[in-house]
């Protein structure tokens, strides 16, 4: 039976990768992922992993790495942050588009200027359009549980798309936490070989890329729609096998203590764990708050979140991005728009904070939630509000 | 038809055409001529890596491929990567045991922009890394596909539309980017130019590439009419007169040694070369005097690194 | 050289939807661009005179459209379904065998 290790978060997403038995790593060092990379080249210095890893001189030729890999069959694994992320930016939309089912950790980090090395969401929020499967994990047992599940759904014949597995930087990815990492065996049961269905192979030879006139472009980008929003039966049925065989649970929107809730708040990554500590607080204080935490990013869970708010008078959302000169965080503003057809639906108020690493505590949380019940019964001028930033 | 078509080296060339008719490339385009004949000796088990550019557009426009063997695109400045992945993915495979070793090779096709401008740091990093790779840079001298504008692979003198000859320009004012030498720098095994005006020298050349363990790079001067403003018909003759004037030397460079492939006793004189071209057109003899001290002075360098070299290679 | 087979499909491209697209919009059928008449573009086509051509094979090497074939009597003539008129066939042809002639309209 696997046994519960203390780990560095990072590191167990090398041991979730190693566990995959990946093909090919390529790889770009970048803070706050160093930690994940660096252990997978002792891996496979080691021989403990039986891999390539290509130590590229850039992230915009480790996902271009990660496509020759994965074009050729090779089950294949990368992690970025930050920067990497959005000097990959061109290359991820390719990845989706040729099916390719990468998997990738993505170490959520600010982006420059001016340069910070700490933990926000703009990152991740940069690239919801590129067609991955992206999903969010708040510890570091749902990072391994999760990459190992990524590999499982885009390589999926229904899917066949690459994945980002988002962990907070440093928050996350550097503290040590009890982990069950899976024995090999187990895993191996779990996560059948990749067999694509068009590898690049001189035996049955095909043209990948090709270039497309405006009769087809279309139709080709539905039919990547169409896939990934299928991709959502994929994933939960792949997370309710995850659950049979290792007994822990996972789905697109989680609530916490939400009964009878007023107010909700919703939060993505880490601090959920410090909303819940918030939550336990005001409930024992007798308030009607819950936590609404958003897992599954893209495809959106519109039903599932519809379902999980419908009865609250007040949802809080807190961003970690700005999308500049728009309606606020792209969380809030999405969620807004799932809910503007809901004939009954909360008030929604965003906040963005936790920028560049700002830490949002336990009081936080609670002054969030004051301001915006106020905010709600009052009504507010701006499309949202930022939280902590000083006059 | 197979007697006369063997080539020295490892390779045979056979009538085996997997770069096929039917592509779109501008009629006379000495680019496609350059993929044709890589094709042939490349034979048939081998991945092609393509930049974007002109011999991406004209191969496969959907639903059509000019390609009988396995070709992926993906984007314009990757190439060497996503080759290096694809080279790495294989290996990793085979050692697996989850593909049989069938010695599949992996050739990186990109135009001189691809390769001497963006995609210069992917092939550095390829290079670099020793992966067991082909790259054949198929030079025209400027960004073709986009409409002729200046790469830092254009001649000085020529116009092009970013780097228009006019009463103060004489058009490029940069020499051209040395990338043979670039690739020599990294101490790879095997480095060489090539002109598809020399088929045979050509197709060795490919043939030998493909038997090198780690990186080979292969520079092919190809004509372009359209961007040259010569005639469809010239194509062979301008790349002839390219490799006979010694602006665009014919030479091989084994573990470092220089080898040249072609004895020339004499050089003709660049006039030759250039007044079959319109980009050149503007140019008066005093520039034309310039360019040809450079070629000679570029052309002895060569000589001395090749009779330096161990003949040995 | 293989003569084009064209396969009769059973819808032109621009009629797929877009549940009838190859994953990834992968081009399945190899080499099928010989289905792709560049002929078309010609202005003006090669005609060779047998009597003259000693079979030396540099049009059928120099040809950027792979379009030269092999009689069964060893001549070299193109296919006028690809053949661009590009002229490189005549030019290069050592015993000037090869005329290029207007196409007429």
């Amino acid at each position: 039976m696997a046994k519960r290790v203390g780990l560095e978060v990072s590191v167990a997403v090398g041991d979730a990768a190693k566990l995959a038995d990946v093909d090919v790593v390529a790889a770009y060092p970048i803070t706050p992922q160093t930690h994940i990379v660096e252990h997978l080249a002792e891996l496979v210095a080691n021989g403990e992993l039986r891999a390539a890893y290509i130590p590229v001189e850039s992230e915009h030729s480790a996902m271009s790495a990660c496509l020759g890999a994965s074009a050729v069959g090779a089950r294949t694994f990368t992690a970025t942050a930050s920067q990497g992320l959005e000097l990959m930016h061109e290359v991820l939309y390719v990845a989706s588009a040729l099916r390719l089912p990468i998997v990738m950790a993505v170490v959520n980090r600010a982006l420059s200027a001016p340069i910070s090395i700490w933990c926000d969401h703009s990152d991740a929020m940069a690239v919801r359009d590129s067609g991955w499967i992206q999903m969010f994990v708040e510890n570091g047992q749902e990072a391994v549980d999760n990459v190992i599940c990524a590999f499982r759904i885009g390589e999926d014949r229904r899917v066949l798309l690459p994945v980002m597995i988002h962990l907070d930087g440093f928050s996350l990815s550097h503290v040590i936490e009890p982990i069950i990492l899976p024995e090999q065996s187990e895993v191996a049961r779990f996560l059948p070989p990749y067999d694509p269905p068009l590898p690049l192979d001189p035996e049955k030879p095909v043209t990948v890329g090709a270039f497309a006139p405006p009769f087809i472009y279309t139709e080709v980008k539905w039919a990547q729609e169409m896939t990934l929003e299928g991709a959502k039966e994929v994933i939960l049925e792949c997370w309710r096998e995850f659950a049979n065989t290792f007994g822990r649970h996972y789905s697109p929107v989680e609530s916490y203590r939400t009964e009878g809730a007023k107010v909700l708040l919703m939060t993505m990554g880490s601090l959920s764990e410090t909303a819940m500590v918030a939550v336990d607080k005001m409930r024992d204080e007798g308030k009607e708050v819950g936590l609404i935490k958003l897992r599954l990013w893209r495809p959106f869970p519109f039903a599932e979140l519809r379902q999980a708010v419908r009865d609250a008078e007040v949802l809080i959302v807190l961003d970690r991005a700005l999308s500049f000169g728009g309606p606020g965080g792209p969380v809030c503003s999405e969620v807004k728009a799932a809910l503007y057809r809901e004939a009954r639906r909360p008030e929604v108020v965003g906040f963005v904070g936790g920028l560049g690493g700002r830490d949002i505590s336990m009081a936080d949380f609670e002054e969030m939630v004051n301001q915006g019940i106020k905010l709600a019964e009052a009504g507010s001028e701006r499309e949202f509000e930022i939280f902590g930033v000083r006059e | 038809m197979m007697e006369t078509m063997a080539v020295h080296g490892p390779g045979i060339i056979t009538e085996e055409e997997p770069f096929t008719p039917g592509h779109r490339a501008c009629s006379g385009c000495g680019e496609a001529l350059s993929v044709r004949l890589a094709a042939k000796a490349i034979g048939n088990n081998a991945i092609i890596v393509n930049a974007t550019g002109c011999m991406e557009v004209v191969a496969s426009p959907f639903p059509h491929t000019s390609w009988r063997i396995p070709w992926i695109h993906t984007l314009f400045e990757n190439t060497a990567a996503v080759a290096s992945g694809a080279e790495a993915g294989l290996r990793a495979l085979v050692k697996k045991g989850k593909r049989p070793e069938k010695n599949v090779k992996v050739v990186a096709l990109a135009g001189d922009g691809g390769t001497s401008d963006i995609g210069l740091q992917a092939l550095s990093g390829a290079l670099e890394r020793g992966h067991d790779l082909v790259y054949i840079c198929l030079d025209n001298e400027a960004y073709m596909n986009t409409g002729i504008q200046r790469s830092s692979a254009t001649p000085f003198g020529a116009s092009t539309t970013t780097s228009p000859a006019g009463r103060e320009s004489l058009g490029q004012v940069t020499w051209k980017k040395n990338l043979p030498a670039i690739a020599v720098a990294h101490d790879i095994p095997y480095v060489a130019t090539a002109c598809p005006s020399y088929h045979r020298d050509l197709m060795k050349k490919v043939a030998k590439a493909l038997e090198v363990k780690g990186p080979a790079y292969i520079h092919v001067l190809s004509v372009c009419p359209v961007g040259w403003r010569c005639a469809t018909e010239d194509t062979i003759k301008v790349g002839r007169l390219a490799v006979r004037t010694g602006v665009f030397p014919l030479y091989e460079v084994e573990n470092g040694q220089y080898k040249l492939s072609l004895t020339l006793t004499k050089l003709e004189p660049v006039d030759s070369y250039l007044k079959l071209q319109g980009r050149f057109r503007h140019l008066t003899e005093d520039t034309i005097k310039i360019i040809q001290e450079r070629v000679n002075r570029e052309y002895a360098k060569l000589v001395e690194m090749a009779s330096k070299s161990s003949p040995s290679g | 050289m293989a003569k084009a087979k064209v396969k009769p499909k059973a819808k032109a491209e621009g009629e797929l939807s877009w549940k009838e697209i190859e994953i990834g919009c992968f081009i399945t059928e190899p080499g099928n661009a010989t289905e792709f008449r560049t002929g078309a573009w010609r202005s003006r086509k090669p005609v060779v005179d047998f009597s003259k051509c000693n079979k030396c094979t540099l049009c059928y090497y120099y040809c950027p459209d792979g379009c030269i074939a092999k009689t069964p009597e060893g001549y070299f003539v193109a296919d006028l379904f690809y053949c661009k008129g590009c002229g490189i066939c005549a030019e290069e042809c050592p015993k000037d065998a090869i005329t290029m002639v207007e196409e007429e309209k």
